[in-house]
């Protein structure tokens, strides 16, 4: 567990430094994924280890969100001031890009769908 | 034990970070179990009720936000290695993605367009003020790739975090009950909305469902940061002057 944790720094690490290097406008983080895909791809799979790791961490991705969203509290005066707007804003730009998104792909992959997987 | 000697000891705790990584991990589980006990409801989004909680926690007791984030920033890096960690699941759908490549490309720039372009025309007609409407434009997208968007615009970073975060706990509740109602009931394109327009809780949302649809899900959100980080610093200024 703790190799497959190593695992998933090392390939952070290559992806905050392939982005400073390259000045690129993606997050390490979101690099070193690719880069794990990349090496996945050429191994064929990962490890038992490298797999149960990820899954628990996977399963617990909203516990990683908690900090982050906690910080709502620091902008209460604002969100206040400006609720309508920044409230309809946020709910129908939401709306709209979840119903493009879904209906696009729906009916571009309709005619191939024999069954609906699960 | 007197009041006394308890109060000694909050202050001395609160002071440390021990107490607020042990509360947030406590709170989470409390999340969870009302979240199972819901039987997965997503009104009773565990990101949502947790934030919730310990907002009304930290307003109670008087702790400032940044001695609550010197014990949370624990849990906060672990987003990392967990990113890189999606890469896993992607692998395990490669073979469907890579068949469904061209009509996903399609769906992320209708999507990513929509999503973030009329954030920001809503927000503008309706009246907000220039810094909230830039910071909402990148809202769809990974906390990290949206606050840098936002900031190379003249947004405000921290505000787009806020964004972020709701846009992510709406998408996550709402989206499969929407997306249903339109007709949309396939995995892969409930995963892929469910990325590309909320992102990391969107996908860990999606990740409840099933684990195909948190492949898709992973999927949409690393294609979607992309994009939006490539396209969005010039598209917004050619769409200011239509809406002065």
């Amino acid at each position: 567990m703790i190799a497959a944790f190593a695992l998933l720094l090392v390939f952070q690490l290559a992806g905050e430094a392939l982005r400073v290097a390259l000045h690129l406008p993606v997050p390490g983080p979101v690099i070193g994924m690719g880069l794990l895909l990349v090496y996945l791809i050429a191994r064929r799979g990962p490890s038992e280890s490298l797999r149960t790791t990820s899954g628990t961490l996977l399963q617990n991705l909203s516990l990683m969100f908690i900090p982050a969203g906690t910080g709502v509290m620091l902008h209460g005066a604002r969100l206040f001031d400006e609720a309508g707007p920044i409230l309809v804003a946020l709910v129908a730009s939401t709306v709209l890009g979840l119903a493009a998104t879904g209906l696009t792909l729906h009916f571009l992959t309709r005619k191939n769908k024999q069954e609906g997987p699960r | 034990m007197n009041t006394e000697s308890m109060t000694e000891i909050w202050v001395y705790l609160s002071a440390q970070p021990l107490l607020w990584l042990t509360l947030t991990l406590a709170v989470y589980l409390l999340a969870l179990a009302l979240h199972r006990r819901a039987k997965g409801h997503p009104v009773v989004n565990p990101v949502l009720v947790s934030v919730s909680i310990l907002v009304i926690l930290l307003m109670v007791t008087g702790t400032p936000y940044q001695r609550y984030f010197d014990g949370a920033q624990f849990v906060h890096f672990l987003l990392g290695p967990t990113t890189v960690a999606l890469a896993v699941p992607l692998h395990a759908q490669l073979k469907r993605l890579l068949a469904m490549g061209g009509p996903l490309l399609i769906a992320l720039v209708v999507g990513s367009l929509t999503a973030g372009l009329s954030a920001y025309a809503i927000g503008a007609l309706l009246g907000a003020s220039t810094p909230t409407v830039i910071s909402l434009a990148p809202k769809s997208v990974t906390t990290p790739i949206a606050m840098g968007v936002a900031e190379r615009l003249g947004g405000l970073a921290s505000l787009t975090a806020v964004f972020v975060i709701l846009t992510g706990i709406f998408g996550a509740i709402f989206a499969d009950g929407i997306l249903r109602r339109l007709g949309v009931k396939d995995d892969a394109s409930i995963g892929f909305a469910l990325g590309l327009a909320s992102h990391g809780i969107g996908t860990a949302r999606a990740f409840q469902l099933s684990e195909q649809t948190g492949a898709f899900a992973a999927l949409a959100m690393g294609l979607n940061g992309l994009f939006t980080a490539i396209t969005l610093p010039w598209l917004l200024p050619l769409l200011t002057p239509l809406l002065k």
